[in-house]
C-alpha cells in the first residue's frame, strides 16, 4: 500500500514541477511550489507509516512550518513587486539580470 | 481497508485537482483546485495514522496559507492572466516534456524502491498514549534544537513581511484643510463643482448605478455614472430609459385605469424629441394605445 502513496506523491510533485515551469503568474507559480511541498509531505508521512516511526511525521510538521514562513515572505515580495511594477508576471521582474 | 477506500476515492480527486490547478486560466480557480488537493491530502494523513498532521494540514495549509494566497490574489487583481509572450523559445513544450520525464523517473525509481512489510504506527501511537503525545515527546527531546530554530525562523518571517510591506511616505500627509483648499482652488480656476457628484438616475424599471440621471433639459448627466462603468457598458440611449414608462402610462390611460392628467405648461417643459406627448397624440389617434412607442418618428 505504501508504494501507492509514493506514486501519488511523485505524480503530484511532477505536476507541481510542470506548473512551476510553465505558468507565468507569480502567485500560481508559488501555488505550484506549495503543491510540491505537500507532495513531499505525503511521501514523508507514508514512509513514516511504513517504517513504524514517528520521525517522518515530525519532518512533515517542520516542512509545514517552513512553508508557512516561506509563504508569508514570498507573498510579501510578490506584493512589493506588484506595487512597483504593476504586474504579477514573473517575466516582468528581470532587472536583476543585468 | 478503510485506508484503501480513502486512497482510491481521493487519489483521482487529488490528481485532477493538481491538473486543474496548473491548467486553470484564472488564478482563483487554481487556488480552489489547490484547496481540494490539500483537503484530500488531510484525509490521506488521517488514513495513515497521523491525526495531528490531519488537523494541522487543514488548519495551517487550507485555513491559513491558502487564505493568504486568496488575499494576495484579491490585492493584486484576480484577472491577472498569464502573458502569452515566450521569453525563451519553446520553453513550454520543453518544460512539459521535462516534467513528464521527471515524473516517470520518480514513479519508476522511487515508487518501486519500497520493499518489506508495512509496519504501521499503531504501536508508536500507543506508546505515549496517542499520536499527539508521541509527536510531542519527539519534538521536545530529539528534535528540540530544530524546534527552537523554527521559532527563530517564524520571527524572521514575521519581521521580513513587515519590512517588505512597509512603505515610506515621501510627501506630507494632506490634511482636511489642504483638501478643502485644493477643491476651492479648482472651483475658482476651472469651475469644477466643489460638491458631491450627482446620484444615478431612478426610473420605474432602472435604478442601477449605471443608469444616468436626466437633467432638466432631458439630456443625460455624465457625472452621475462612474467613468469605469461608462467605459465598460457604454452610454445607454436616453430614449430607452423613458420609453417604457411612457408606454405603460399610455396603455393605462387607454384602458381608463389612469385618469388623464394634463399639467399646465407640460408641453413647454417637455422636449418633443425626447419625450413624446401623449396628450397631443391622443387628440389625433383617438383611443389607439401605445402612442409613445415610436418617439423617433416625430421631430428629428
Amino acid at each position: 500500500m505504501t508504494d501507492h502513496y509514493i506514486v501519488l506523491s511523485a505524480v503530484l510533485f511532477a505536476i507541481g514541477t510542470i506548473g512551476f515551469m510553465t505558468r507565468r503568474n507569480a502567485i500560481v507559480a508559488f501555488m505550484c511550489v506549495e503543491l510540491m511541498l505537500n507532495a513531499s509531505n505525503l511521501a514523508l508521512v507514508a514512509f513514516s507509516h511504513k517504517t513504524g516511526a514517528l520521525d517522518g511525521q515530525i519532518a512533515a510538521f517542520f516542512v509545514m512550518v517552513v512553508a508557512a514562513a516561506e509563504v508569508v515572505v514570498g507573498l510579501a515580495i510578490i506584493v512589493t513587486i506588484f506595487r512597483t511594477r504593476r504586474s504579477a508576471s514573473i517575466d516582468d521582474a528581470n532587472l536583476l539580470k543585468f | 481497508m478503510g485506508a484503501q477506500i480513502a486512497f482510491w476515492l481521493l487519489a483521482p480527486v487529488m490528481v485532477l485537482g493538481a491538473l486543474g490547478m496548473i491548467l486553470a486560466r484564472k488564478p482563483v480557480h487554481s487556488a480552489l483546485c489547490l484547496a481540494a488537493v490539500m483537503i484530500s491530502l488531510a484525509v490521506q494523513y488521517a488514513a495513515l495514522d497521523a491525526p495531528f498532521l490531519f488537523a494541522v494540514q487543514i488548519i495551517v495549509y487550507t485555513g491559513a496559507i491558502l487564505m493568504l494566497f486568496l488575499f494576495v490574489l484579491m490585492l493584486v487583481g484576480v484577472d491577472a492572466a498569464d502573458s502569452l509572450v515566450e521569453t525563451i523559445r519553446g520553453q513550454r513544450p520543453l518544460a512539459i516534456v521535462a516534467g513528464v520525464g521527471f515524473g516517470l523517473l520518480l514513479v519508476l525509481a522511487v515508487g518501486r524502491a519500497v520493499v518489506g512489510p508495512d509496519i504501521g504506527l499503531a504501536a508508536d501511537n500507543a506508546a505515549y498514549g496517542g499520536n499527539v503525545q508521541g509527536l510531542a515527546n519527539l519534538i521536545f527531546t530529539k528534535y528540540v534544537i530544530a524546534f527552537e530554530a523554527t521559532s527563530a525562523l517564524l520571527i524572521t518571517a514575521a519581521v521580513g513581511a513587515m519590512v517588505l510591506a512597509h512603505r515610506e511616505r515621501l510627501t506630507q500627509r494632506k490634511t482636511q484643510g489642504d483638501l478643502v483648499g485644493e477643491r476651492m482652488r479648482r472651483y475658482a480656476e476651472t469651475g469644477q463643482h466643489p460638491g458631491p457628484l450627482p446620484t444615478p438616475g431612478v426610473y420605474a424599471r432602472h435604478n442601477a448605478v449605471d443608469t444616468p440621471a436626466l437633467l432638466p433639459d432631458g439630456t443625460l448627466s455624465e457625472l452621475s455614472v462612474s467613468a469605469t462603468l461608462r467605459n465598460r457598458s457604454g452610454q445607454p440611449d436616453r430614449r430607452d430609459l423613458v420609453r417604457p414608462i411612457q408606454r405603460t402610462i399610455a396603455e393605462l390611460q387607454a384602458d381608463g385605469e389612469l385618469p388623464q392628467v394634463t399639467k399646465p405648461g407640460a408641453a413647454l417643459t417637455r422636449r418633443a424629441d425626447l419625450i413624446p406627448l401623449e396628450g397631443s397624440d391622443k387628440e389625433h389617434h383617438g383611443d389607439t394605445p401605445g402612442p409613445g412607442a415610436e418617439p423617433d418618428g416625430g421631430t428629428a
